[in-house]
């Protein structure tokens, strides 16, 4: 992706562990769901999705277009849905998001903000209809859980533009 | 904003067939991913091993801190109880007094049930307690309702096994890991237990409906009430949960479909106690008619 040699100008690249700080950080969303609280319905936001939209959005360089594969892999092993689900669905919100980068050049962040919560609604509903028999009674919590996770995206888009200071600061 | 992402990386070829190879390995991956949904839609345990694997990371990590959670949560209700021990003191030793009549009858009553049980030649199966363990972290942001027990196959732990707190039942093994296991909760919306209305024995289906509550759904003929403060007991129907066992109480009243809530609240922390699966004894088979060849 980028050029294979370094010009006597350029800058030094990045030491490894900042190229791999928005990734990380990422997983470490995914962790969330293993602090010891028993839950007994879904109302924790999905904070790796968050993570990851708010890095794609606010820095769209960090991640190549096959990044949401891998995060969405580890993500299906710790959340409880079903294999393949995040990796299907966050990868086509990125082919989305591309989509959209094409065509919607100059954007500011309310627009970013609906695109955010346009995938993160997606892959909400989306995954409801995998994981989950039509019958269940979590539409409403869903809708709450949908609500509290698109009001917080700013400041997961503020924390990643923060720690991507804090990255390019190191 | 201006953009900040080029498409085109420039004129070096490599650097392009980088960028188209980025996006060939997306689409396949994609398609890999349906595939590997469909599987473990299809199939649910198909995958059980790899989440296994990655629980018995995570559930030392989430174990440890739900202890040191205990141990902060603990500090207040220890100072309290140490100011409050007196009258404490004495509203217990009046609850002592008032219980141990209670205690006689039911003493009475037990000897009176086992003399009648052997009367009647009744042989009962014990479900034995496999291990007590911890729940540990639960599937928060998911629509499934799945918890992480902190004990495996290591301990004993089988799949399918039931697991109950103190109240009343908690869920049922799912998958195992050889030191932590996955319990699916009585709220998942794919759970559903046999049980009975102590009251009257009325059998029933209680099934989870993913927001924390249980649907009590009679499964005798039609027509039936619910009240208000029906208890549901496991029956013991199905052979995994062990009878007796509390499940629910009804909420509202209503026709053949209740509206219930769980006895059991799991908690990190409380514990959990993981109990062999319950298979009622056979009954003695009559001798098979001896079904022989048609004699030529």
């Amino acid at each position: 992706m980028r050029a294979p040699t370094r010009g006597p100008f350029d800058a030094a690249p990045p030491p490894a562990a900042a190229r791999m700080l928005p990734a990380a950080s990422v997983m470490l969303a995914s962790l969330v769901t293993i602090w010891p609280f028993i839950t007994s319905f879904p109302i924790l936001p999905p904070l790796a999705l968050m993570m990851l939209l708010g890095w794609r959005l606010t820095r769209p360089a960090v991640f190549p277009i096959w990044a949401a594969l891998p995060l969405g892999f580890f993500d299906d092993l710790l959340s409880g849905q079903p294999l393949g689900n995040a990796m299907l669905l966050w990868t086509l919100c990125f082919f989305v998001i591309d989509l959209i980068d094409q065509r919607l050049v100059f954007r500011d962040f309310w627009q970013d903000w609906l695109i955010a919560s346009g995938s993160i609604g997606f892959c909400l509903i989306a995954g409801r209809l995998i994981a989950t028999p039509l019958g269940a009674h979590v539409d409403t919590v869903l809708l709450f859980q949908f609500v509290i996770a698109s009001l917080l995206f700013p400041f997961v888009a503020r924390f990643c533009v923060w720690l991507d200071r804090k990255r390019q600061g190191a | 904003m201006a953009p900040s992402r080029n498409r085109r990386p420039g004129f070096s070829r490599r650097a392009q067939y980088g960028l188209f190879l980025g996006y060939v390995i997306a689409v396949a991956g994609s398609l890999v991913g349906a595939v590997l949904l469909a599987l473990a839609t299809l199939d649910p345990p198909a995958f059980a091993a790899l989440r296994a694997s990655m629980a018995e990371v995570t559930t030392p990590v989430s174990s440890g801190i739900a202890g040191v959670g205990r141990g902060i949560a603990s500090v207040p209700s220890s100072i309290g109880s140490y100011v409050a021990v007196r009258d404490k003191n004495v509203a217990l030793q009046k609850q002592l007094d008032d219980i141990h009549a209670m205690l006689m009858r039911a003493r009475s009553l037990s000897y009176e049930n086992r003399r009648l049980k052997s009367l009647l030649h009744m042989r009962e199966y014990i479900a034995g307690p496999v291990v007590a363990a911890r729940l540990v972290s639960s599937s928060a942001a998911s629509t499934r309702r799945y918890a992480v027990l902190n004990a495996g196959s290591w301990q004993g732990v089988r799949v399918g096994q039931p697991v109950r707190g103190p109240e009343g039942l908690i869920g049922r093994i799912l998958e195992t890991g050889p030191n932590s296991s996955r319990v699916l909760l009585l709220s998942d919306p794919e759970s559903i237990v046999p049980v009975r209305r102590t009251r009257d024995g009325l059998p029933a289906l209680a099934a989870g409906r993913g927001d924390g509550l249980l649907d009590i759904r009679s499964a005798a003929s039609a027509a039936i009430a619910f009240e208000p403060g029906d208890v549901f007991v496991t029956s013991g129907a199905g052979g995994i949960y062990s009878p007796n066992v509390p499940v629910a109480q009804v909420i509202r009243r209503s026709r053949d479909i209740a509206l219930a809530r769980t006895y059991a609240q799991p908690d990190t922390l409380d514990f959990a106690l993981v109990q062999q699966a319950f298979m009622p004894p056979e009954p003695p088979a009559p001798a098979p008619p001896s079904k022989s060849a048609p004699a030529p």
